[in-house]
């Protein structure tokens, strides 16, 4: 296992290599210069020019790649162009936030969709099955920032039961922090209870219809146990890895969700440098998405073994 | 489960009752404002950008200042002079001005801010083209040595819009008027709090409670700067929906602009007043490239602008005649320099002498590269119109669709259309920038020099604005600044494609929004 885990950390090197050329590259590549942001509307080209030089942005393609990569082999992730915070600051300025809307989705998500996916299978056919799987349809298809609205519209205008924007840090008040997260958590997670109910219905399904649950059943155990105990853990492999995935959705939908709900989060500091054309501050937060993502599928690899002893590495 | 359930929805609903007291019990004297950008450079100097020159007024103060007339006022100067032959100003400082941190405004202070802010500013450039020498005379009182008599003096210390002539204290304004300055100490009305202030999140500004104002009334930009509330925190908030969403809940007191499509949701909505505050509103412009075919060709941009009509653009983007109006005038309807003298150009196409022009101009038919901005509402469907009247008028378009971020990188670029240039594309500008031929900036037209993207070269233009800028009679300025617009005419520099007007919002319990051309938060009241 250890030589496993040893093997996955050393294969993220190239992985994170890749990464990063393809950032830089595609970053310099498309149309889009600071200078000309910094410089703001009515600025002359002599102008942008001065501040393009100030920034380094006219040294050929391969000496600021060096120098970028240079830094961040000695843990200077640079300065963000626009902010004057180094790029480090920043994130550890806005991670909370982000951090907080993926564990909240996550644990709800995770909370609603399994047991809502292990009933469906169980009832196959039921109502209850016809509606999860309608809503699991509903989920997939409407964009998350439509569902964010309709909720701030219902609980936030009408209601008036929560707030409609904003973020108050966990330290700060846990009440206001708990509330702020309610309508951004249930926006981003419709889509992700959508995808882990559908795949906990059809793993369930699939292991309902083997021997050992009908031994199971025979030898008198209850429903809650075969569903519980006999039928789930052994589902839980393709429910993991659906989970493991859907941190990239959740990842994705931090950006847009964040942006509707005001949330100063790694998702709308990404908006934010990207249309601001902030190099240092794109290319970190990219390489560290990576790395969460990489670290991610490495420990749902690892929970395979507790879930399935079969498997070992 | 049905009971647990139960006591849980209470218990929500109660820890949202309870969360949403909070607020209003602690907010007191806070005013939440809302801009229409996100603000992430705090040097007004080293950008153009106007949620940054809104920062700049919360925290710095300006020698003088434009009142709800345009008129310029003493702000921070208590007196000056000008000797007879107009060439040596002298001005005095108000007493009692001091920085956030306690030391003494002096005059060393303002002639380094001036310096500095004379190398990014093109109006103040201009002026710096007239200064021989700042001469200090004692802390309180300097001159400024001009070469020869310059019309302009006020109206450009005065000027209201960026690059505003913000006074910083000395070892700041001795930053490289190129990078930013690395601290936030001005002798303004509000301080800003470093400390609390988390961009992207929200910026604070405390009152300032030593500043001194001026006696007179707030008037626009001038008169007495009077912070009427304890602290400002200037909310990050970019989608404006959610900016509406959150002003009828109560959450924030202001927004600075609303959309055009948002304004009948708010119409409707009692607690909430709507703010014309800015009277002159903005100008749409279209700027052609005059380096590279087809526009090098004066003919050709003649053609294009005999194809456009300012009506077209408004009802298309801004769509209510109320926040709408169709003007002649470069120099912005009602003002001193306005004029209706565009040789009939911009108010009513002639599609048939654009295809006669364009004939007479050897026009290939080469589709000319329009760059269309998506992410600005207010600009988005500009290109389109211009694409259709264009089109009319004889020529082939090749709409280009990108964000503003890239329309700005790319305007820079002087290659030929098609590796990777442009010939023309839309703009807008704050009116208040727009008011004489040396603050307007598209009017520029020295060249690859120092003129606005497209580049204009017009030898006899940059002399009319020179006269302009020297001539001290008003009724002789204004005769300039009709020919200055008219030989912009002829020459095709640029077309002004009518007004505009965005109001703001507010709370119905906050009042003394000033009417000037820039979101200012003193004198603002909430009850």
């Amino acid at each position: 296992m250890l030589d496993f885990i040893a093997r996955r950390i050393v294969a993220i090197i190239p992985v994170l290599a890749v990464v990063a050329v393809f950032v830089f590259l595609m970053l310099r590549l498309t149309p889009g210069d600071p200078a000309a942001v910094i410089a703001g509307d009515n600025a002359t080209s002599d102008q942008i020019a001065d501040i393009r030089t100030k920034l380094g942005l006219d040294e050929p393609l391969w000496t600021q790649f060096a120098i970028w990569i240079g830094n961040i082999l000695q843990g200077n992730f640079g300065e963000s162009y626009f902010f004057k915070k180094t790029v480090a600051e920043l994130i550890a300025q806005r991670i909370e936030p982000t951090l907080a809307l993926a564990i909240c989705t996550l644990v709800f998500a995770v909370s609603v969709s399994v047991p809502i996916g292990v009933l469906a299978a169980y009832r196959q056919g039921s109502m209850l099955d016809r509606v999860v799987m309608g809503f699991s349809v509903v989920g997939f298809s409407v964009p998350g920032f439509v569902i964010g609205y309709c909720l701030i519209y219902i609980f936030a205008i009408e209601l008036g039961w929560l707030p409609v924007q904003g973020y108050v840090r966990i330290g700060v008040d846990f009440w206001k922090f708990l509330e702020r997260m309610i309508l951004p958590s249930l926006t981003l997670s419709v889509g992700f209870i959508a995808l882990i109910s559908r795949i906990t219905r059809a793993s369930v399904l699939e292991v309902l219809n083997e021997d050992y649950i009908r031994t199971a059943r025979a030898k008198g155990l209850s429903n809650r146990v075969v569903l519980m105990r006999h039928a789930l853990r052994n589902a839980a492999v393709p429910i993991l890895t659906v989970i493991g995935l859907g941190i990239a959705i959740l990842i994705g939908g931090a950006v847009v969700t964040e942006s509707v709900f005001g949330l100063p989060g790694l998702g709308r500091l990404t908006v934010e440098a990207v249309l601001s054309r902030d190099f240092p501050t794109i290319q970190t937060v990219i390489l560290m998405f990576s790395v969460v993502y990489v670290v991610i599928n490495l420990l749902i690899d690892i929970s395979y073994t507790i879930f399935d002893p079969r498997i070992r590495y | 489960m049905k009971s647990m359930m139960r006591r849980s929805l209470a218990a929500l609903a109660a820890g949202a009752i309870l969360a949403g007291a909070g607020p209003a019990l602690a907010q007191g004297k806070v005013l939440k404002f809302v801009q229409n950008g996100n603000l992430t450079i705090l040097d007004p100097i080293l950008t153009t950008a106007y949620v940054t020159r809104n920062h700049g007024y919360f925290i710095y103060d300006t020698l003088f200042s434009s009142d709800e007339n345009n008129a310029v006022k003493p702000q921070m100067v208590d007196k000056y002079e000008v000797s007879p032959d107009k060439t040596v100003w002298t001005f005095t400082l108000r007493d009692g001005l001091e920085w956030h941190d306690g030391k003494p405004v002096t005059s060393e202070d303002c002639v380094a801010s001036l310096q500095r802010w004379g190398k990014r500013d093109a109006m103040g450039s201009k002026l710096m083209d007239f200064v021989k020498e700042f001469k200090v005379v004692d802390a309180k009182t300097f001159q400024m040595v001009l070469k020869e008599p310059y019309g302009l003096v006020l109206d450009t210390l005065g000027k209201p819009s960026s690059n505003v002539p913000f006074m910083m204290p000395k070892r700041i304004a001795e930053t490289d008027a190129f990078k930013p300055i690395d601290s936030q100490i001005g002798s303004g009305p509000f301080i800003y709090v470093n400390a609390e202030s988390k961009p992207g999140e929200k910026h604070v500004y405390n009152k300032n409670t030593k500043y001194k104002p001026r006696a007179e009334p707030a008037s626009g930009l001038a008169g007495g700067k009077v912070a009427k509330v304890d602290r400002v925190e200037i909310i990050e908030l970019p989608d404006p929906q959610q900016q509406v969403n959150a002003l009828i809940a109560g959450e924030i007191d202001l927004i600075e602009q609303l959309p055009h499509d948002l304004i009948p949701l708010l119409k409707k909505e009692k607690g909430v007043t709507l703010v014309d505050w800015n009277p002159l509103g903005h100008v749409f412009i279209i700027r052609f490239n005059h380096l590279v075919k087809p526009f090098d060709n004066p003919k050709i941009r003649l053609a294009a602008l005999h194809a456009m009509r300012q009506e077209d653009y408004l009802k298309a983007t801004v769509g209510e005649p109320e926040y709408y109006k169709v003007c002649p005038a470069a120099f912005i309807c009602g003002t001193p320099n306005a004029s209706d003298k565009t040789n009939g150009l911009l108010i009513k196409p002639d599609f048939e002498k654009s295809k006669a022009l364009l004939k007479e101009a050897g026009y290939d038919g080469t589709p000319i590269v329009l760059m269309q901005s998506t992410t600005l509402p207010v600009l988005t469907n500009m290109a389109p119109v211009t694409k259709s009247l264009l089109e009319q008028g004889g020529f082939k378009v090749d709409m280009q669709s990108m964000d503003w971020q890239t329309v700005v990188s790319r305007r820079t670029r002087k290659e030929p259309a098609d590796k990777g240039g442009w010939n023309v594309f839309h703009t807008f500008s704050v009116s208040a920038d727009a008011l004489n031929p040396i603050s307007n900036s598209y009017f520029v037209a020295n060249g690859e020099k120092s003129s606005w993207f497209g580049w204009p070269t017009d030898p006899q233009m940059e002399k009319m604005r020179d006269d302009y800028a020297k001539e001290t009679d008003p009724a002789k300025s204004k005769a300039l600044a009709e020919a200055i617009q008219l030989r912009a005419m002829e020459t095709a520099q640029f077309g002004w494609l009518g007004q505009w007007y965005g109001p703001g919002a507010s709370r119905a319990n906050v009042t003394g929004w000033l009417k000037a051309p820039v979101p200012v938060m003193w004198n603002i009241e909430k009850k």
